[in-house]
This record gives C-alpha cells, structure tokens and sequence, in this order.
C-alpha cells in the first residue's frame, strides 16, 4: 500500500481491544488477498464435485471424473508389463545360453529373477538364498539334482517330489524304519560316511561300516560316497549338510530317511519367468 | 468487502464508524530519475537479464559422448553442467557449499550496505522495472500514464495498453522459454518448441513461468515486496547502526517547506517539498518517513533529489546512503564510516573459508569414485571343500567423458580367488560419465580361513584402470564363521 505518512489508530481504528495500552491497529489488508481466497474456496468446492472428496455412510463421493488411485496404479502396471514384454518375449524364446551371452537380456533377467526369487523362493530357501535345514543353500557349489543352468532350470519346472509327471523324486530307504538294518549296523555306517570326509570317532566302527555302506548304499550315493545327481544322491564326502553333519543326525536320516519337497512353478509361473529365475539362480556363486 | 462495526469497548475512534478491513490498491504511477543509480540499476538489470538469457546458449565441448552445452541441469541422466565442472547427484554438497556462500555473501552486503538485493538484483526488482520501462515507453511518463487512466475508454489509451500488456506477455514467454532451456539442449528444445514437438513439460513450464511473470511483474509489482516477499523482514533485522541505508538526512532537510528562487536559507531546511522522492518510487512511499518495509533501496530517490539540488544550487546528498549512527549525530558529530566491523569481518572470513574447502574438494575430486557393499544376507557362505566365500556388489563410478575399463584384484588376504558375474576375463568396461555396479564373488579355501586371525578380516580391493595402468585401494571386509573358542 503506498502511504505518506505511518497510519495513525485514528486513520484505520482499532480492532476494538486494548490490553496494557497496546491497541491493535486495523491496517487494511489488501482486496486482491480476499479475491484470492474467495477463488480458492471456490477451487474447492470444484475440486470436490471433480474428484473423490466426502465419505458417505458405506461408501464415498466418487467425483465427475471417475478418477481412482487404484484405476491408475492398474494402469501403471499394466503399462510397465507393456514396456517389459519387449524383454520378456526374448527370453521365453531364447534358451539359456543365449540369454546369458547377450548382456542386455542377461541383466534384465537377474533383475526379473531376483523380484520373483523373493515372491516364490524366498519362503523356503531364505531370503538370501542362504537355505536352512532341510532347504538347500542355493550359493554353494553342491546340488542335488545339477548346477547348471538347464538342470536348475529343470529343478524349477518341475520341482521336487511335486505332483508333475516329470518331478524329480530321490528315494532313499529308510533303512531303520523299515527294518533293513538295525541299530549298531546304522551307527557303524555313520561312523563311515563321517569317515568320508574325515570327521570320525571310531575307526573301528567306520570300518565296519564301510562294508555295510558299500552293500546298500553306493548303490545311489556311488563307491566313493560322492553322490550321484541323476538320482539326486547328495554327495557325502564333502563339507557340506543338508539336514547336519553330526552324528546323531546323519543316524536320524539312515534310520528314517529324508524326503524334501518342493512345488512344480510350471504351473504357477509362465516360462519367461522360470527362465529368468534360472538365470538369477545360477548367478547366486554357485553355479556350474 | 467485509465491514466490521465497532463497539463501545475498547475506547478507540468514534465506536458508530465502519471501518473496511480490507483496501483496493492504490495504483503507483513512478517517475523516470536520471543519475548515476539509475545508471547503475540499468547495467545491473542488462548484466543479470543478459546472463539469464543468454547462458543456455552457450556451448562448452565435453567430447562426443555428452552434451555440449555450458549450463545444463540433465534431469534424466541426473548431471548437473556448469562450464567445467560436473556434478553427480551424489555430490550435491557443492549446491550446498553455493548456497552457503550466497547466504553469507547476503549477510555480508545487508550488514555493510543494507537491502542492495532488494534495490538491484533481485529478480522482482529486475522485471518489474523492465516492466515499468515498457510502460513508460508505450505510455509516456508519469503525468503521460495519470492522464491516460482518467479517460480509460479512449481509443489511444486503449491501444497504448494492449501494446504495453503485449509486450509484457513476450517478455515473460522469454523468460519461460530461457528457463526450460536450462534443463534441455537449448538449440534441439528451441527446434521442437516450434514444430510443436517438445515435451508437454517444457510447455507447461513455459506457461506458469509466462503467468508468474506477467502477473508478478507486470501486476503484483510492490505488493509483492510488501505482502509476500519474507526478504524485507528478514533482511531489516540484519541492519545495524553502521549499515549505509538509503536515508533522508533530517538534520540538513528540516524544516522543510516550498522555497522560491532568490529566498534565503537562513533557519529551514534544504528539502522544498518537490515531492519528487515521492513520485519516483516504486514502491511510492515518502523516504522522508525513515527506514520503512516498503522501502527496496533502490536509490531512485537519492538521483531525483540530487537532480532538484543541482537545480536550487544546494549540495547534492540530502538524500544518501548513510547510516543511523551518522544521523543520530547530526551535522556537527559526523564520524568516519566503520565498514570493517567484527561482523563485516566475520562474514568475509567466512565466505574465504568456505570458498577454499570448496575449491580445495573440486580440485582433489575424483575421476573414479567406488562403493563396495558387502552382500548382508548371506554375510558368508561355505562351500563344499570347507571354504569360505563372500559376495560383494561394486559400483564403478566413470567421472570421465571417455569409456573405460577397470581390472578388479584383492589384496591383504591371502588365497582369495576372485569370481566376477557377468565379466568374463574380469574386465568391468563403464561407459563414460555414468555408473556400472558387477557383482563380485570373493573365495578362501579351508586352509586360508582357519589362518585368519578373527572372524572379520579387512581387506583391500584394487581397482586397476586397463588404459593407464593406474591403481586405487578400497577398503572391504571379508567376513568368516565365528572362531572355535570365541565370544559366547
């Protein structure tokens, strides 16, 4: 506001208080500060009518417009899948070789792999694929059934134990359950395949078990104990336990076996998917 | 328009008035001034408009791979260019390190010369006296523009307005235009804008610049300054009794009164109430009031009274940049200026300081930064002859605008082999100016964890530049399972 002079309380009074002589002064505001609000109240209530504003006793306002957050995030997706499929078509038509020597369609399938690795894998394997009892370690350098990218890509397909008619299904016997060894011939063996990868107490009995081991289970697990990944016979000389390496429980699965399982995703995930999860597997360090 | 009555209570003005609680603007109609300031305001707005302008244009070769202009804020490929420097979002401390010193550079200025921001630089004072300057050429000056308001509906008064609000329109479209060129190749954006083929951003940004700046500049003027600007508020408490302020020098100009050619000036003031303070301030308030809000400091009103003095044969500087210290004292107790206070010298000192570290931090920036992020979940991982290994993820930043390629090797561990994903022949290539992350598998065999001292072993990767030979260390850690006999 240009002005000559301070504005004096007489000039533009007061608001009508006074508390301990200091009277507050009505200096004008200007008018274009009122129109302004005006407009915004009036924006508001166009706003209101336009899109979703009031909840009403069981529902909501919907607005002129129709426009929903929920719409837009399904447009959103639906547009990202678009712009995806590009990628997405080449590796359902690709093997896995291919995938991995092109450098584009490998990284965009690590990135694949790994979101679904979290949806589908992670409940089992963990979170960092690190495994657990019972659920193999996907980053080391042991595998039941094969590393390589075909065999793990076949591992996922059809799964383990899953109803499909190409599952991969090991069958141990259980040795003690079923009455085919008894107790000390179970403990000698163990003694044995601890032998294997030089971890035994007693000589002694680890040479017993040699001569049971050699009868009833190189059959599978090979003459030397190191496995056979046609049958998906772990391998047992080496340093690594799926259910433990302690006595006690390497005589828990002589005497009653292990029976893993694992989903068949052919059925839930389409192959692009399956390729991509393969491929990010692969790459975990442990692949061969 | 709301009215308010006023009760009986409070024993102000006469209680059965209505007073309006809110006022129409008066419109301010400023005179054109001549003198040194408004020369000086002149160069000031032709430097500030003509960098604003002109910059985007400007081209500064990067080599073929990035873009060539001087200054570019690449929102996209997240760079900023300016000249030679570059700097990536992860060094946004430098935008820091700027604002710091704009900061101390206002304090510096405000405490030794008052609101020179508001009078000279800034961007509302800048436009809106170009706007006034259009003004007054499609309308003519002061006495021009008032009579041309009092016949609002004549053919000549209606022509001179278009043309002056037209003219107002393609400066603030020039000014949207030379915005959105910071943020795109200036010479491509230009081409596209128009065949009508930009991006719709770059028009939306056209037009809310072309608004603001027509309705700020043009309209909103000194309402801007006085109601919604919190510079004059802030800056008014960075005065001090030694800040040089545009003040009206009471003790020379009072009493003050009309003075005919040939009267004395014996016992009055040198101030004969021309009121040409007045009249070409933009902001129209009376100087002659003191320091006030509204007042920018634009020294218009030091060059229109200087011109009355020359002509009444008195000494210029009744109006003048001086400070409170001075007019408190008066004629008689004038004491040199103190410019070099302790805050004056504080602020300069700052602003060295701060200059050096931020000059000292661009020369030793690096043209290869690496991040090693150890992999969280596993933390290790045994393998099946017993060893141990750990995944890292690396991230090569390539600050250089030429491709390289860089060689990855461990050093401080013994018996660790390396494994790259995605590399074979552990070579990384990174494209230039950009960042390349590889994940990196780093393996001891049993032997080699059992003669680790601790659970955690630090550890140093090397990256090697294959071009130049050139190598740098990074620490790492290499994490194993706990040792036998160890904490719980």
């Amino acid at each position: 506001m240009a002005n000559k002079e301070p504005n004096s309380s007489e000039e533009v009074g007061t608001t009508g208080h006074e508390w301990d002589g200091i009277e507050e002064w009505n200096n004008p505001l200007p008018k274009w500060w009122l129109y302004i609000f005006y407009a915004t109240v009036i924006w508001a209530i166009g706003y209101w009518l336009v899109y979703p504003a009031w909840p009403t006793a069981s529902s909501y306002t919907k607005g002129l417009f129709g426009y929903s957050q929920r719409n837009q995030v399904t447009k959103d997706v639906a547009a990202s899948q678009t712009e995806k499929a590009v990628f997405r078509d080449k590796i359902a038509a690709s093997d896995m070789e291919t995938i991995k020597a092109d450098s584009e369609l490998f990284n965009f399938a690590l990135a694949g792999g790994q979101a679904a690795f979290g949806d589908n894998c992670a409940p089992c394997h963990g979170r960092g694929a690190q495994g657990g009892f019972g659920y193999p370690n996907l980053r080391d350098d042991a595998w039941l059934w094969g590393g390589s990218l075909d065999a793990i890509h076949q591992t996922i397909q059809h799964g383990i134990r899953a109803e499909d008619p190409k599952t991969r299904a090991s069958m141990m016997p259980a040795f003690g359950k079923l009455g085919m060894l008894s107790r000390e011939q179970i403990s000698d063996t163990a003694e044995y395949v601890l032998s294997l990868s030089g971890n035994e107490d007693d000589a002694a009995a680890a040479a017993r078990g040699k001569e049971i081991f050699a009868t009833n289970c190189a059959a599978c697990h090979g003459p030397d104990g190191s496995g056979n990944q046609a049958l998906g016979a772990p391998n047992l000389s080496d340093e690594l336990w799926l259910y433990g390496g302690d006595k006690a429980t390497i005589v828990e699965t002589i005497t009653n076996s292990r029976a893993g399982m694992m989903p068949a995703w052919e059925e839930r995930l389409d192959p692009a998917t399956i390729k991509e999860l393969a491929i990010y597997v692969h790459s975990l360090g442990g692949g061969q | 328009m709301a009215n308010v009555e006023l009760g009986s209570s409070g024993g102000a003005s006469s209680p059965q008035e209505e007073t309006q609680l809110y006022a129409g603007r008066t419109k301010i109609y400023p005179k054109e001034a001549h003198g040194r300031f408004r020369t000086t305001k002149w160069i000031v707005m032709a430097v500030t408009l003509g960098i604003y302008y002109v910059l985007p244009w400007v081209r500064w070769d990067r080599g073929p791979y990035l873009p060539d202009q001087a200054v570019l804020l690449d929102l996209p490929a997240r760079r900023f260019y300016f000249f030679f420097l570059e700097i990536w979002p992860q060094e946004f401390y430098y935008v820091t390190g700027l604002l710091v010193l704009a900061a101390l550079a206002l304090f510096l200025i405000t405490s030794v010369a008052g609101r020179v921001w508001c009078g000279y630089t800034c961007p509302q004072t800048v436009w809106t006296d170009l706007m006034i300057a259009v003004e007054r050429f499609w309308q003519g000056d002061r006495n021009s523009r008032l009579r041309l308001d009092k016949h609002p509906r004549s053919f000549e008064t209606i022509w001179r307005k278009s043309a002056t609000h037209l003219t107002w329109l393609l400066i603030a479209v020039a000014t949207g235009g030379a915005w959105v060129f910071y943020f795109a190749d200036a010479p491509t954006l230009a081409k596209q804008l128009i065949t009508f083929s930009a991006p719709a951003a770059a028009y939306l940004f056209i037009g809310l610049f072309t608004l603001s700046t027509y309705v700020l500049g043009g309209i909103a003027r000194e309402q801007v300054c006085i109601y919604m600007c919190p510079w004059p508020r802030i800056q008014g408490a960075m005065f001090d009794r030694d800040s040089l302020l545009i003040s009206y020098r009471a003790w020379r100009g009072e009493p003050h009164g009309p003075h005919k050619a040939g009267q004395s000036w014996e016992g009055r003031g040198d101030c004969v109430d021309c009121h040409q303070c007045i009249a070409v301030c933009p902001a129209g308030i009376d100087i002659r009031d003191g320091a006030q809000l509204e007042c920018i400091q634009c020294a218009l009103c030091i060059d229109a009274c200087d011109e009355v003095m020359d002509k009444v044969g008195r000494p210029r500087g009744l109006i003048a940049y001086d400070t409170i210290r001075n007019l408190d004292a008066g004629a008689e107790n004038a004491e040199p200026l103190r410019i070099l206070r302790p805050r004056v010298l504080l602020y300069a000192g700052l602003i060295v300081l701060v200059s050096i570290i931020m000059v000292v931090a661009l020369i030793m920036r690096p043209v290869l930064d690496v991040n090693v992020l150890h992999d969280r979940n596993p933390l290790y991982v045994k393998l099946s002859d017993g060893g141990i290994r750990n995944g890292y993820e690396v991230k090569l930043l390539n600050k250089q605008y030429v491709p390289r390629a860089f060689k990855l090797g461990v050093t401080g561990l013994p018996g660790a082999t390396i494994q790259l994903i995605g590399h074979e022949g552990g070579v990384v290539p990174v494209p230039p100016d950009q960042l390349q992350a590889v994940k990196l598998y780093i393996a001891l065999d049993k032997e080699s964890v059992e003669a680790l001292p601790a659970q955690a072993t630090p550890f140093q990767l090397l990256v090697t530049d294959i071009a130049t030979g050139a190598s740098t260390e990074h620490d790492a850690t290499f994490q194993g399972p706990p040792k036998p006999g160890a904490g719980r």
